[in-house]
């Protein structure tokens, strides 16, 4: 049997939350971006397969932005995150509290 | 086949992705992170996004992971307990209650397209932006429906660069100082 569209939107929604909870549980913010990308991924893998289920080359036209977009934040993001190591020596987000007091 | 390497691909993919979660290690996760890309590119495969597979395996599982790596690598970054609060447990009801009624909601939204369409290599002229896997296809959508997305997003790459320019510069002293007198 062939697996439709809802074998992959349903791969797509336990990646995406996965993704997610990996972004409230950890506390390293270099894994939280990581889950970041996954939630991303999962969206682009739901876009494809639409794509591909109803003929049409927007949603893959999509994902090709999609792919673009998150490497430019990937560089900038990472570029802040080397910057707040270099000021604060850590990464972690529960001791990132310089706002709260 | 196509069957079976579906469920492969989505199991390596998901079990790669729950590793990424909750390894302790950042190195470990980066590593799986890449698994767990290649198997969303080998989902692509499957759906004949031949182009879209590669440019995920050079892009993600290559530029982007190699990035991450090297941050990490970069920092010291212990491993850590993953420690559980119970705001953590609200929004996990939350989002896997949300999750529940889209799984209810899929399931009867879509359970008409289980076939996938016929393809052709080549786009036909019938259907205006028709699917098809030749990456040529991806070249007509980018230089006729989509020209001024294309041109923004050359934009932001460019812009991008400049901010890790901008933000990877040695920041003044002057603002140490004042960082120092407020600590």
């Amino acid at each position: 049997m062939q697996p439709g569209l809802q074998a992959y939107l349903t791969v797509a929604g336990l990646l995406f939350a996965i993704g997610f909870a990996g972004v409230l549980l950890r506390k390293n913010t270099l894994i939280i971006y990581m889950c970041l990308e996954l939630m991303l991924s999962a969206t682009t893998l739901a876009l494809v397969a639409f794509s591909r289920f109803y003929g049409t080359m927007d949603g893959a036209l999509f994902v090709f932005f999609i792919i673009t977009v998150a490497a430019a934040e990937v560089a900038v993001g990472l570029a802040i995150i080397v910057a707040l190591y270099r000021r604060r020596r850590t990464v972690q987000v529960d001791e990132l509290n310089y706002l709260k007091h | 086949m196509t069957a079976f390497l579906f469920y492969f691909l989505s199991a390596l993919t998901i079990v790669a992705a729950l590793f990424v979660v909750f390894n302790r290690e950042a190195v470990n996760s980066a590593m799986c992170m890449i698994l767990a890309l290649g198997g969303v590119a080998g989902m692509f495969v499957l759906l004949d996004a031949y182009f879209l597979a590669a440019l995920q395996v050079v892009v993600y599982a290559g530029a982007v992971m190699v990035l991450f790596l090297f941050i990490i690598m970069l920092m010291d970054t212990r491993a850590r307990r993953i420690r559980v609060t119970e705001m953590d447990l609200v929004a996990g009801i939350g989002a896997l209650l949300m999750l529940t009624v889209g799984a209810i909601w899929l399931a009867h939204k879509f359970p008409a397209v289980a076939e996938m369409p016929e393809i052709h290599p080549l786009p036909s002229d019938q259907v205006a932006l028709g699917y098809a896997s030749a990456t040529k296809t991806f070249g007509f959508g980018l230089f006729t429906r989509y020209m001024l997305p294309f041109q923004v997003a050359g934009f932001l790459l460019l812009i991008s660069m400049v901010g890790v320019i901008v933000l990877s510069k040695k920041q003044p002293a002057e603002d140490d100082k004042s960082d120092q007198v407020r600590k």
